[in-house]
């Protein structure tokens, strides 16, 4: 066997031709039946071929082997979402009595060439289902990792919010949340995973007792950048239905209030507002001059609430052109509210 | 402004059709009954669709049934949900539904239906509101929504609405555009678009329009061509596509085309596939882009061959 070329990187070697490997010795490749259309003769890589013949052969044949999970390793390796192949490694470890932890660490090697891949991810739940609350820990081991690399892998956090789920895990889930929320505060997953953990974890009380010190939190992250769309978003969410604690609570104009002030990416700040007075919010002067002071034209006194509704609808129809059909039809609701 | 060259288009999907052997096509191999409703339904929008043999298409589709009912990715895979669904969407195309036998795909899509009225994808159990939407959307086209139980249905979908008017994979998971898609077409085909809370849906589909006039997932992404379908899809669904720059994104997808070989990529200068192809032709046809046909939203078919389906026999 030649010697492996140290220059592609890790895991590869040079090919040792699978009709040549005893423990493949009397399988019968078979080729993919493709259907319609002449088969044109054009070279791939053999490894490629040979492997998805000889799994094809193995699989037509429902040989449930150690030498067929070798070969779905092999497949994998190739070609990662094929799902029949990952079928079919399910059906060999429950027929040969899988080492599942053996068997996360497989899933590991694939996730880091493969990390947005379903087959890899739902193969991951299905052998963690295995281990039970004992794998809870590595689980989000695993996951953590993945987020060193893209903290918004979409099946990662699908994973994770399984994994607290049903195996548990709940105690430093907020701390991880404002972990990545230090990292890249940008981060919507993190924000989403944040309100997933204070609404649902068992061990902080809910929505209810967590308001307050959530409140905070956003704004803390809103005054940091207020162009940031999730924390004006989190802040919506922990108010849900309960429209009077939201228009009551006077941090949130007060938040709105210093974001106007400073006269930059105020577009949230100005939308929040709107959202409040489309709920009976009677905003002081402070807030009426504020607004006021950010129009561009003049648009005439300020005076009923639906002339600030109206001016905050012209400033951000100025100020975010791409959406000015919005902006124009929250003007005509506001108007026709008054 | 650039211009859609379709003819380029149509070319590039028949030369990736006709690869049979190559790297990329065995590759794919797996994803071939997708791979056909992407290209196909392509080539239909731009008006192509008879340069292909539908017969021998239809012949292959079928070989790739599985005694439970539903269909492979190709011939001899395991059966899946969503390449059933791919596989009676061409055959809508080719109006040859008929070639089914009706009561074993139900049966099959029927059966994955769980408790609670989520759907997993296959027999291993995977659940996802995709699987809802395909599953509506696939027994709505065989006229036999009544075989799931569909209240359930729409309460699993509702379950995973968030705070933010959007929708997760499952309840609790982040509002992404491909989801939000899943669950309002999955709403729309069920006549349970009550449930959304249209304005705010409305306003945060609009704010997933960037700089560059393109579409992204979820906040703070880079856009991709295939948001132009699901999230423009969903506020065509939710009647609030008036809220985005429509100029701004048709020349975004525009600029994701290979004018020299055909094919539109995921963003300007990347390269083209069949998936980011037909989702930026679909995005033209929402937008009502000349030369090309209309496509229904929540089947995401041609109207012609939707309007086929429940009201017989039309002009074309």
């Amino acid at each position: 066997m030649a010697s492996s070329s140290s220059s592609e990187g890790e895991g590869r070697r040079a090919w040792v031709p699978l009709a040549s490997r005893p423990e493949f010795a009397g399988v019968t490749p078979l080729p993919q039946d493709d259907g319609p259309s002449p088969v044109v003769a054009i070279a791939y890589r053999d490894d490629f071929r040979e492997t998805m013949d000889y799994f094809r052969s193995l699989y037509s044949s429902r040989e449930l082997s150690p030498r067929s999970l070798l070969l779905t390793s092999l497949a994998i390796s190739v070609n990662p979402a094929n799902y029949t192949v990952w079928h079919f490694r399910r059906q060999v470890l429950e027929a040969l009595g899988a080492d599942w932890t053996e068997e996360l660490g497989f899933t590991e090697g694939v996730a880091k060439r493969n990390a947005k891949n379903y087959q890899l991810w739902h193969h991951r739940r299905w052998v963690a289902e295995k281990l039970g609350p004992d794998a809870a820990s590595r689980e989000l081991e695993f996951t953590r990792k993945i987020f060193c690399l893209d903290a918004k892998n979409y099946h990662a956090w699908s994973h994770r919010q399984w994994v607290l789920q049903a195996l548990g895990g709940w105690e430093d889930e907020l701390d991880y949340c404002a972990q990545l929320l230090e990292e890249d505060v940008f981060n919507n997953s993190a924000w989403n995973q944040r309100y997933f953990v204070i609404t649902k974890s068992p061990s902080l009380g809910g929505l209810n007792a967590m308001r307050d010190s959530e409140v905070d939190y956003a704004i803390e992250a809103i005054h940091a950048n207020p162009e940031n769309e999730s924390p004006w978003r989190y802040l919506r969410g922990l108010y849900n239905d309960e429209n009077e604690a939201w228009l009551n609570d006077s941090r949130v104009h007060s938040a709105c209030l210093r974001v106007l002030k400073a006269k930059r990416n105020f577009k949230f700040a100005l939308s929040t507002l709107l959202d409040l007075l489309g709920l009976g919010f009677k905003p002081n002067q402070e807030i009426k001059d504020a607004i006021t002071s950010l129009r561009t034209s003049d648009l005439g006194e300020a005076g009923s609430d639906s002339d600030l509704a109206n001016s905050i609808c012209s400033i951000l129809g100025l100020e975010d052109p791409m959406r000015a059909n919005y902006w124009t039809w929250r003007k005509q609701q506001a108007s026709s509210s008054s | 402004m650039g211009e859609l060259v379709g003819n380029k288009h149509v070319e590039y999907i028949l030369s990736v059709e006709r690869r049979k052997d190559d790297f990329l096509s065995v590759l794919m191999d797996h994803l071939r009954m997708n791979g056909a409703y992407w290209g196909l339904s392509a080539l239909d929008l731009l008006g192509k669709l008879d340069t292909v043999d539908s017969e021998d298409i239809v012949s292959w589709i079928m070989k790739c049934q599985h005694e439970s009912g539903g269909f492979g990715g190709n011939i001899g895979h395991d059966p899946h949900v969503h390449y059933t669904l791919s596989a009676v969407q061409v055959l809508a195309l080719f109006d040859k539904l008929d070639v089914l036998d009706i009561d074993k795909v139900t049966g099959y899509v029927a059966s994955l239906q769980k408790e609670d009225g989520s759907f997993s994808g296959d027999t291993w159990g995977e659940v996802d509101t995709r699987f809802s939407y395909i599953a509506i959307c696939c027994l709505s086209i065989l006229k036999r929504l009544d075989s799931m139980d569909v209240e359930k249905a729409v309460k699993y979908i509702v379950s995973c609405k968030n705070m933010d008017g959007g929708f997760g994979c499952t309840p609790g998971g982040e509002s992404h555009a491909g989801q939000i898609f899943c669950c309002v077409g999955a709403l729309a085909i069920t006549g349970s678009l009550h449930h959304i809370d249209k304005d705010l849906l409305g306003w945060w589909l609009c704010e997933r329009q960037v700089k560059s006039g393109g579409l992204n997932g979820r906040p703070e992404k880079l856009p991709d061509v295939c948001y132009s379908w699901w999230v423009l899809c969903s506020l065509i669904m939710i009647d609030r596509a008036h809220w985005i720059d429509k100029e701004k994104l048709i020349k975004f997808i525009l600029n994701c085309q290979d004018t020299e070989n055909g094919g539109i990529s995921d963003r300007p200068d990347d390269a083209a596939d069949v998936y980011h192809t037909f989702f930026g032709v679909a995005g033209l046809s929402l937008l009502e882009y000349p030369g090309v046909k209309a496509i229904d939203p929540a089947y995401a078919l041609p109207v012609n061959v939707v309007n086929r389906i429940f009201f017989g026999r039309c002009s074309t």
